[in-house]
């Protein structure tokens, strides 16, 4: 079964992905912010990220900017998750490589479909 | 006294309405029989030595060690000036449970015997009249009949609640304004 | 799938107070001149946490609250608007609103939409002091896109995609999003060759296809625009709408008409930002309710205290193992690794204890870094200038201790600003710095924690204070006090209260209840202070509630705790020694100081006694609170470490007695409160 890599540094935000995605059957491994990500990347390979945006230490954009220059994660689907009032966010975040986004606030059932959207 | 307990209390209670039967568990101080609500009653042990607590009334006889709470105990010919009786191996503690306030509190009262469990009908409770039983009315929910004896069924809440614990509140809130 | 999002909710909470907090105190450090962007980024993304969340859980009111919030600190953060003092000050009360709702929320009761409403308008007020033209326009460009409606039935679409070279390189994959297509209607699917080049110069990560899709079916446009929503920019893309003759007017299906995704953006901030927006608070009270499940009491531990206590009960486990082997086969040769065992297992025993007891233990820093804030409303409320000091806020104390130090300790903060620093024009004529200084400061000593209040205010007036105490008919006109004694008359009941009831310090809680709070904890409060220098009050605690080193003694059958930390010395007594004075009970001489004696068996009555002459039974010396006595009793049984148990859970409090523990045989011993003692015996 696929692997994803869940990143937000709200525990609370992180426990209901990671939850939804395994109630799905995806293995998911968390991270709390782009640092941890990154490690964590960098050790083993992921299907898929879905990251937060505005995080300590390391923010979702400067992750899926440096995961996307690494050769494993070339072609890998990394959506944001980022609010409405973001919208310079997302065209950061696609200029960073990033393959789409879930707008907050968002229920279990959104973000299911838009996994399936990438995961195929 | 966890939260579960409460929670098969209340389903118990709920049930109980349905049926509009109680249970009580009843028991002896001298020649007068005594009923608690057994949703009330959370286990019966035998008399253990207690440890004394100074400078408080006599019937309160001390405190003993129940699973790791500390728990006073009561006895209960004494509260109701039945005349004191000598502890033996098989002297039965009951451990009640009350509310007082948000909180419960566990206490055991030393009775004579416990004797039965009584199905009562909640409409065959007659309110307690000022008769002349010792026990001041105010610990007395009601009064029902059981073969032609005369139970007195307690109000667990009132008889455990302490003279001059709720008092000592009362002081310090005034301290307090 | 459904999903129980309750079970999120406390950790929501939990986090968000958190994040409260960070703004809180990020808030404070702000420096107005000179605008610290790590600073601001802390507390936006904090805001900005809070309000991603409680859209996820569905608290709406909380999310349209925290949306202001936000919107206003990321102007100050891209440096489009001003960090003003009046701006802080309106971030800050909105701060405590939003604690206030979430409280209400985890609570299961209703939010104080008045309170809300209040701080948005107060919000809203900052927001508009620069104009929002963009926002009436939006407006009405939404009212004009919804009004708009399809006369025709869409039978199908017609859509040419050519990706740039770069498509694949942000994750997305057109395949993907020919197989979503497909699920909306009939699709086939043309790839255009053309732009294939040849084999040599081909570069297989970059995608040289193009398609022409038709799909059949009454599909609305935005379903097609979700699919190839996030890949806009990364493609040319041109789709058409089929239309049937069929002209039933419609409203299920929206026009293809290039419609409003940018209005309807902006709707939601055009409610907040309106300049006449009159406080309007939505609610979600179903939602809100449904959140009750009230959180019980947690702790959070460092995993590294965790690790230790799984290592020390493997230790445990090894040594239970080791000591039932020695007990299978048990012969007499074996006492010694019986012994060995059974001291290992007491040493594990004890570091276990040790290490539980750690988990308990939480830094200061949680009760002190509630200070900040309330300096800073209390001197701008008083227009004095304070420095708040915080020093050793690492140190650890026991939770419950952490809980308990928190109202005694604000009391003494609230003093030391009101009524210790003075006004800046007094200071300076007093010839000292304009900023008062207070200073918070914890440190451990033995086997307490020691918290000191001081201020280089102006200190307490023994003058004055002796006036007072007479004038209160607290003590006598003659009445000889040292010092120490007369800085003490604060303490006294009626002392303090009520004669200036300023709403900072005085709520009618006399500084007779913080010592009473402290003392309930074991501990003890002192008051230094220099006329015109300022005061020092120290407080003093035991590390742990939960755990004492007792000395066991026996009163006839009844075995007594003494705080090991309270007795000075154990003796014998002899009768020439023991003085008796008419109505003022027994002293002992002990080095040129009369100690009164407490026969413990009068004051707890107790019939079982077995000495009541004092030259046959032991006089235990103690002092408790700067009183010494000598405690009466039979013998001195064994020290140990006893485990704290309440009394009062299912009892009552008891004079002389501070709770109780649980021997070793089961049986329950209880604990000597000395200054109680003391107290019972005089009367």
């Amino acid at each position: 079964m696929a692997t994803i890599l869940a990143v937000d540094d709200s525990a609370s935000m992180r426990q209901m992905v990671s939850f939804t995605l395994k109630g799905a059957g995806y293995n998911v491994v968390e991270a709390v912010d782009g640092v941890d990500a990154l490690a964590k990347a960098k050790a083993q390979a992921f299907d898929c990220v879905v990251t937060d945006v505005n995080m300590p230490n390391k923010d979702g954009i400067s992750l899926i900017k440096e995961l996307r220059e690494l050769p494993n994660y070339k072609f890998t689907p990394m959506l944001m998750l980022t609010t409405e009032s973001g919208m310079d966010k997302k065209q950061q975040g696609k200029e960073a490589g990033a393959t789409g986004w879930i707008v907050k606030p968002f229920n279990p059932d959104q973000l299911l479909k838009t996994i399936k959207k990438v995961m195929g | 006294m966890s939260q579960n307990d409460e929670m098969k209390d209340t389903e118990q209670a709920e049930k109980r309405v349905l049926a509009d039967q109680s249970q009580f568990l009843s028991f002896t101080l001298g020649t007068e029989e005594y009923g608690v609500d057994i949703l009330r009653v959370q286990e019966i042990r035998s008399w253990e030595p207690v440890s004394r607590i100074p400078n408080v009334p006599h019937y309160e006889k001390g405190v003993v060690n129940l699973r790791g709470s500390i728990v006073p105990i009561i006895d209960l010919r004494e509260r109701f000036d039945l005349g004191r009786s000598q502890y033996t191996p098989l002297t039965v503690v009951v451990v009640l449970q009350a509310r007082i306030g948000e909180k419960s509190r566990v206490m055991g009262v030393v009775v004579d015997a416990v004797s039965d469990v009584i199905d009562v009908d909640k409409k065959s409770i007659q309110s307690s009249p000022n008769f002349g039983a010792k026990v001041s009315t105010e610990f007395i929910n009601g009064l029902v009949s059981i073969n032609q004896r005369m139970v007195m069924l307690l109000d667990v809440d009132k008889l455990l609640k302490l003279d001059g614990v709720d008092s000592l509140m009362g002081m310090n809130d005034d301290d307090e304004n | 799938m459904s999903i129980d999002m309750a079970q999120f909710h406390q950790v929501f909470f939990e986090e968000s107070f958190e994040g409260l907090d960070a703004m809180e105190s990020g808030l404070l450090n702000l420096d107005m001149g000179d605008v610290d962007v790590d600073e601001i980024n802390t507390i936006f993304r904090a805001a900005h946490s809070i309000k991603g969340g409680s859209g996820t859980f569905g608290f709406t009111a909380v999310s349209d609250f925290t949306h202001v919030m936000e919107t206003l600190l990321d102007e100050m953060r891209d440096g489009r608007r001003q960090i003003t003092q009046v701006a802080v000050d309106v971030l800050l009360g909105s701060v405590d609103c939003l604690r206030e709702m979430l409280h209400a929320i985890q609570d299961g009761g209703a939010i104080n939409q008045q309170s809300v409403g209040l701080h948005k308008l107060a919000l809203d007020r900052e927001l508009n002091q620069i104009p929002v033209a963009e926002s009436a326009n939006s407006q009405v460009v939404s009212v004009h896109s919804s009004a708009v409606q399809t006369e025709q039935q869409i039978a199908g679409w017609s859509i040419a995609f050519s990706p740039h070279l770069h498509l694949l390189k942000t994750g997305n994959e057109p395949l993907r999003m020919f197989r979503e297509l497909a699920t909306l209607g009939t699709l086939s699917v043309t790839a255009d060759l053309q732009g294939l080049p040849d084999l040599y110069q081909l570069d297989p990560e970059e995608c040289h296809l193009s398609w022409k899709l038709a799909l059949q079916g009454n599909v609305p446009v935005n379903e097609i625009d979700d699919i190839f929503d996030w890949v806009e920019e990364d493609c040319d893309l041109a789709k058409q709408a089929i239309f049937t003759s069929v002209d039933t007017p419609s409203s299920a299906a929206p026009a293809i008409v290039n419609e409003a995704t940018a209005a309807k953006m902006p709707v939601d901030e055009v409610e907040s930002t309106a300049p006449d927006s009159v406080v309007a608070v939505k609610e979600s009270k179903k939602d809100e309710q449904k959140a009750a499940a009230k959180g019980s009491s947690s702790i959070r531990v460092d995993t590294s205290k965790i690790d230790t206590l799984i290592n020390m009960v493997g230790e445990l486990v090894i040594t239970q193992s080791m000591l039932s082997l020695i007990g299978e086969h048990f012969e007499l040769g074996k006492l010694d690794q019986l012994k060995n065992g059974l001291s290992q297992l007491e040493r594990h025993t004890r570091e276990l204890q040790e290490s539980v007891m750690n988990i308990r233990m939480l830094p200061i820093s949680f009760v002190f870094s509630r200070f900040p804030r309330l300096a800073h409303d209390i001197s701008s409320k008083l227009g004095k200038k304070i420095d708040l000091k915080l020093v050793g806020e690492h140190t650890e104390v026991d939770k419950t201790v952490v809980e308990l130090l928190s109202d005694p300790l604000v009391h003494l903060v609230r003093n030391s600003l009101d009524h210790g620093i003075e006004m800046p024009d007094v200071r300076l004529a007093a010839g000292k710095p304009e900023t008062g200084t207070v200073t918070l400061e914890a440190y451990h000593r033995g086997g307490n924690i020691v918290i000191e209040v001081s201020d280089d205010g102006k200190g307490l007036d023994k003058d004055k204070l002796r006036a007072k105490a007479i004038e209160k008919g607290l003590i006598e006109t003659d009445t000889i006090l040292t010092d120490k004694q007369t800085y003490e008359l604060i303490f006294m009941p009626g002392f303090s209260t009520a004669e200036k009831l300023t709403d900072i310090s005085g709520r009618g809680v006399g500084m007779d209840v913080v010592r009473r709070n402290i003392q309930s904890l074991g501990g003890n409060i002192e008051i230094i202070s220099t006329l015109g220098k300022g005061s020092t009050i120290a407080i003093h605690l035991p590390l742990t509630l939960a755990i004492l080193d007792g000395q066991s003694v026996a009163v006839g059958d009844e075995t007594y705790i003494v705080p090991l930390g309270a007795i000075i010395e154990s003796l014998n007594i002899k009768e020439e020694r023991v003085n008796r004075v008419v109505g003022k009970g027994e002293t002992f001489l002990l080095r040129g100081q009369y100690l009164p004696i407490v026969r413990m068996h009068e004051i707890f009555n107790v019939t079982s006694v077995k000495h009541t002459k004092l030259t046959e039974g032991l006089l235990v010396v103690v002092e408790g609170q700067g009183v010494r006595c000598g405690l009466f009793v039979d013998d001195l049984l064994g020290q140990q470490q006893v485990v704290i148990k309440s009394l009062e859970a299912n009892y009552r409090r008891v004079e002389g007695v501070s709770g109780a523990t649980i021997l070793g045989d089961g049986s329950v011993a209880l604990i000597l409160d000395i200054p109680g003692l003391v107290r019972l015996a005089n009367q």
